[in-house]
């Protein structure tokens, strides 16, 4: 390397934001290459563990069904998400509203919380006559603790000095809640979305394995189901690529989202650098 | 200075107007739990005074600015602010600011929003409250920064546009409850300078709490000086030095003086607290 071409290189690769995206790169491509040569090396056959190259190929091959499924799967994720966010924020308005409110009814925020949805789903599936809607409250049920714990902290976390400096000013109860609480909970709220965001795509999942749903309905988590009794290992990986993949879009959509919502003024949002 | 006897707490005649801004009337502090933050106290404040109440912590005085400006309820006695209680003063052509410890800005709001938020509160039209932002700003040297966020200003920045936001009301009365505590002295000096001059120019009556001697004995035409453990006033001063004042001041004999009257009385009040642990 020349003494020029050093000069330039140095400081590229010494950035952070660089850095944050070649470290988590180069030991990608390290594992995978080591996978690939495994596969090759030991002659593992395709049923037990197929070589990455060959999920791939089956990508590309068998896009038709798991495309389809792909679609069914966010578009269950992004309702029940939606559906949760929307609901979340209902009642963590409520509880904010008495200190009563939220006493008497937190509990059972828990309860949902705690009860593992593959034991309640059934008994929803067999309530809920249209199974994508069924499956969309499965997987929003899962999501919306985070929501409603999150925007519930952060409605009450005000600066008491600015509660106390709004009531001198004679500020309304609409104008507090605006102006004040909301504002205040933004941070709050964008990380209990970032959290549930992955739940709703989990929650979906394992709504999908639950029903079993096949025919044109069927999410990817159908075809892991028939790719395993079918031992199609190629594509129960590809599968699981998609539904990987999808996950970390939604994270990384939703850190997008909170970066545009809160702009600078929130510490969270500052850069380490 | 003059030190004016415990039991008469009025200002001298000669600073007393017809109309009284601030009148204590035997109001007091008891919590329920029977804790007594605060003992009766009688004060009465002047139009135009430039009042401090001075102790050390946990001697009522934040308690007692609190109850002026109607954010605490006294347990016992009467707070009137132009001879009416606290709670009608919206009513009237009075206007009271209040100015926290710490800058008590919104994080995610511009300075310029800021500082429109009590007319924004009271229902100003937009325009007009801009004009006066704009012009409250000037007053603090800050309106090369209307649109910034909070957290790009210094600690003593963020204190102005506290301050900005307290002046933008057009107040009569001004309430500060240690507003430069948290800032260095050099910052502190500048403020309480500043302050001043603001003080002057609209006519405003300050009551300002601090635990700092030498900023009571600069800034104040009146100290209140009180005492801990039951909170109470002790003694009140009058700083007769004429303004404007400069930093000089503060390196005359006379400020000298009158800042170690003040810290032998503190002492004396502390004595006191002693001998009744005992």
């Amino acid at each position: 390397m020349t003494a020029a071409a050093r000069k330039q290189g140095a400081p590229l690769l010494s950035q952070p934001r660089v850095q944050r995206v070649l470290y988590p790169v180069l030991i990608g491509v390290v594992l995978v290459a080591l996978w690939q040569w495994m596969v090759v090396a030991m002659e593992l056959p395709a049923y037990l563990v197929p070589s990455p190259w060959l999920m791939m190929q089956t990508l590309v091959t068998d896009w038709a069904p798991l495309g389809g499924a792909l679609l069914v799967t966010l578009k269950i994720t992004v309702l029940s998400f939606a559906l949760a966010t929307v609901a979340g924020v209902l009642i963590s308005f409520l509880f904010v509203q008495s200190k009563r409110i939220e006493t008497a009814l937190f509990p059972y925020a828990v309860l949902l919380q705690v009860t593992p949805i593959v034991a309640v789903a059934p008994l929803i599936i067999i309530w809920v006559k249209n199974p994508v809607a069924a499956m969309t409250v499965c997987a929003a049920l899962v999501a919306l603790f985070p929501i409603i714990s999150n925007t519930t902290l952060g409605l009450r976390s005000i600066d008491p000095d600015l509660q106390s400096y709004f009531k001198l000013n004679r500020a309304t109860r609409w104008q507090q809640l605006v102006r004040l609480r909301i504002p205040s909970a933004l941070p709050y709220f964008f990380g209990g979305l970032r959290i549930s965001s992955g739940l709703a795509l989990i929650g979906a999942v394992v709504a999908e394995f639950v029903a079993g749903t096949g025919g044109s309905g069927a999410g990817l988590a159908y075809q892991i189901l028939q790719a395993g009794f079918q031992l199609n290992i190629p594509r129960m990986f590809a599968a699981l690529l998609l539904i990987s993949l999808t996950g970390v879009a939604l994270f990384v959509l939703m850190a997008w989202l909170t970066k545009v919502a809160l702009g600078s003024w929130h510490a969270s949002e500052l850069s380490q650098d | 200075m003059n030190r004016i006897e415990p039991h008469t707490l009025a200002p001298p005649p000669e600073l007393t107007p017809a109309v009284p801004a601030v009148e204590v009337l035997s109001a007091e502090k008891t919590y329920p739990n029977g804790t007594q933050a605060l003992l009766p106290v009688d004060l009465s404040i002047a139009e135009g005074e430039f009042v401090t109440l001075l102790g050390p912590s946990g001697c009522g005085k934040s308690t007692l600015l609190k109850m002026v400006a109607g954010m605490l309820e006294p347990s016992d006695g009467r707070l009137l602010v132009w001879r009416k209680p606290v709670s009608q003063l919206h009513d009237s052509a009075r206007r009271m600011s209040f100015v926290f410890q710490s800058p008590t800005l919104m994080p995610w709001a511009s300075v310029q929003t800021n500082v429109r938020l009590p007319l924004d509160l009271a229902g100003v039209p937009r325009k007009e409250a801009d004009a006066r932002v704009t012009e409250s700003l000037a007053l603090v040297g800050l309106e090369k920064f209307a649109d910034a966020l909070p957290r790009a200003l210094s600690g003593g920045m963020q204190m102005r546009v506290s301050i900005a936001r307290g002046l933008v009301t057009q107040p009569d009365l001004l309430l500060m409850d240690e507003p430069f505590g948290a800032l260095d002295e050099i910052t502190r000096h500048k403020l309480d300078a500043d302050l001043l001059e603001l003080w002057r120019k609209k006519k405003l009556t300050v009551i300002f709490v601090t635990h700092s001697i030498h900023e009571a004995v600069f800034l104040s035409s009146r100290v209140v000086m009180m005492a801990a453990r039951p909170g109470r006033v002790v003694e009140q001063f009058h700083i007769d030095e004429p303004y404007p004042r400069s930093a000089d001041f503060m390196v005359t004999p006379a400020f000298a003086r009158q800042a170690k009257q003040l810290q032998d009385s503190l002492l004396r009040a502390s004595s006191h607290d002693e001998e009744a642990a005992r």
